[in-house]
């Protein structure tokens, strides 16, 4: 495109600049101040996050596609297989159907809950209770806890014979749970764990709740409606932006659950916690099979991608932007 | 006035029931951390003894001193503290710089960039985990604490420069307009003029920052892991559980998880508003 103005080489300072300064900072510094300089300026400030962007980012999401398709261990050379890993995947790998039911069982029980709970908690505080900032920040301060040392200290809560939450559940006359050591106990355990930091749902959920307009709840009280009719007709209605963030956001990491289970069981008992992040990296830094493991990393991003748009889609029937 | 009087009976129901849950949350909340300060106060003969005592006696404050016959803190702090340091200064920095580029300049493709960073937000990472070590690998920067600095010293980190963009379209056009009469090129617009004004901003990536790399776990342990004096926190106490033990050492482990802990809630006893602030901000995208 050519320029309607022609920008000046040498703007009127430029010709006494060039005197005292060397040519090519003479013409930078009119190249900075000229018209088109002002057009792409902004790249220069981007232009790190790019770099780092096509470096860490897309081309190595691209090439995980390409290694997907070798059978790249990390000593020698990478051979092309087609989609011989995939074919593994779905006949004869029994660990990645296993992972894949872990993580599934583990993202429709905690998702939900850790969205509904949060939501209920945050509708509690915003009942205008005395004492919410401070019980915020208790609800708040699990959610800053380094994961690793949440998760040692829960294996210490859930140990089977001097673990806190066992002996809090004798009082009831409940008997001893193996948590982390049966594999029926296990996924449940971890869910539980994880219902331990839904305080940053509710901090995010008490910030929407803020935002619903007190006129629309002193009209429906003018009309007489109920406490529950006013949840249900106003307070979640105009919430559901914000639910739907969180259960988004809820998805995509119960997918890439790793920390807890990597610490707490690795992967046991006879792989019942062995999520699908788990079976990836045992794949990629045990076995050292980077062009299977990448074959796995691919198909979750797709199982991740589809789950979104799908959350998505629907999304449209129930999520209510005002 | 008739309405509210027939309402008290429920409506004192209500409040204590809310009060109720709220107060059980809040203690369930907190036993976790009181159970680790609780522990990492017990000698050894007491971790074990059936009922679990709450309050530990005689309070054993030299756990925290063994514990460093054991594992080196100090090493491990010094690691981490050099993933903080630069992941603070790339959020206030360098996200700052590339924030003011989406929110205050106009260039081609400036929307469709902002797309594209948006969107990374929802890639799971892991898809890249991989390629990633085999690239690190292949240049030389596995045990290096380059893949836990440079990224973030370039801004990769999008959820920071979106907080800040957000914050810097808001600052008013006069200010920075008088400020170009006056010549100040865009540089000089977001040194001397945007960074001052957007203390508070700065500030929430900044405990973000703080946060997220000191907790990280998965990156320091796979790109520096295999080399013991390359250990971070996280992965030093990870090691410190793992490592085969001959003895129990519950009471350490604890000492050193509320080593651990304190450096954050300090953090955030400075600086809750600014965390409350981000959380809220991530959450209602604008």
């Amino acid at each position: 495109m050519s320029t309607p103005v022609p920008v000046p080489k040498e703007g009127g300072d430029g010709t006494v600049g060039a005197g005292r300064t060397p040519a090519p900072l003479a013409r930078l510094s009119s190249w900075l101040q000229s018209a088109k300089a002002e057009r792409y300026i902004g790249f220069v400030f981007v232009a790190p996050w790019v770099i780092a962007f096509l470096c860490f980012e897309l081309i190595p999401t691209a090439s995980a596609f390409i290694y997907s398709l070798t059978d790249w261990s990390i000593v020698g050379g990478a051979n092309f297989i087609g989609l011989a890993n995939y074919q593994e995947m779905f006949t004869r790998d029994r660990l990645f159907v296993k992972s894949l039911e872990n993580t599934l069982y583990y993202a429709l029980l905690s998702v939900p809950l850790n969205v509904m709970a949060g939501f209920i908690i945050a509708l509690m505080l915003n009942a205008k209770v005395r004492g919410q900032t401070i019980f915020r920040t208790l609800f708040y301060l699990p959610a800053l806890i380094p994961s690793v040392a949440g998760a040692v200290v829960w294996i210490w809560i859930l140990d089977t014979n001097n673990g806190v939450l066992n002996f809090f559940l004798g009082l009831f006359g409940v008997e001893k749970i193996r948590w982390l050591t049966s594999p029926a106990w296990s996924k449940p355990a971890l869910v539980i764990m994880s219902l331990w930091t839904i305080g940053s749902g509710m901090v995010i959920y008490l910030a929407g709740l803020q935002n619903v307009p007190q006129e629309l709840y002193e009209a429906a009280e003018v009309d007489g409606a109920s406490v529950l009719q006013k949840l249900l007709r106003i307070t979640i209605p105009l919430m559901t932006p914000t639910i739907f963030f969180n259960l988004l956001m809820g998805i995509i990491g119960s997918f890439q659950v790793f920390n807890a289970a990597f610490i707490m069981t690795g992967g046991g008992p006879v792989n019942s916690t062995l999520f699908y992040m788990l079976h990836i990296y045992e794949q990629a830094f045990t076995h050292w099979r980077m062009g299977y493991a990448s074959a796995l990393s691919v198909v979750l991003f797709v199982l991740v991608l589809v789950l979104t748009t799908v959350v998505n889609r629907t999304s449209k029937r129930w999520v209510f932007y005002g | 006035m008739t309405t509210t009087t027939l309402k008290r009976p429920g409506y004192y129901l209500g409040r204590s029931l809310i009060y109720a849950l709220l107060i059980t949350g809040s203690v369930v909340a907190l036993m976790p951390m009181f159970w680790t300060l609780s522990t990492s106060l017990k000698t050894l003969d007491q971790i074990n003894i059936w009922p679990p005592r709450l309050i530990p006696d005689p309070i054993a404050w030299r756990n925290y001193i063994e514990v460093f016959d054991y594992v080196p803190v100090a090493l491990y702090l010094r690691n981490t503290l050099i993933i903080v340091a630069a992941w603070v200064t790339g959020a206030t920095v360098t996200c700052s710089f590339v924030a003011y580029g989406f929110a205050r300049t106009n260039f081609p493709g400036r929307n469709i960039l902002f797309v594209v960073l948006l969107s990374t937000l929802m890639m799971p990472y892991v898809v890249r985990l991989i390629p990633l070590f085999m690239i690190y690998k292949s240049i030389g920067w596995i045990e290096t604490f380059y893949p836990l600095t440079v990224p973030i010293l370039l801004g990769r980190n999008a959820f920071y420069i979106f907080l800040l963009r957000q914050f810097f379209i808001g600052v008013p056009d006069e200010i920075a307009d008088a400020a170009r009469i006056d010549g100040c090129s865009h540089f000089g617009i977001w040194w001397r003029i945007v960074m001052p004004l957007s203390k508070p901003a700065l500030a929430t990536v900044a405990v973000f920052a703080f946060q997220s790399s000191w907790d990280d776990f998965l990156g320091p342990m796979i790109y520096m892991g295999s080399n013991p004096d390359l250990r971070t926190l996280a992965v030093g106490l990870y090691a410190f559980r793992s490592s085969p033990g001959q003895l129990p050492m519950t009471h350490y482990m604890m000492a050193m998880s509320v080593m651990m802990i304190l450096p954050i809630l300090l953090v955030f006893a400075f600086g809750q508003r600014y965390f409350i602030q981000g959380v809220t901000l991530s959450g209602l995208k604008g």
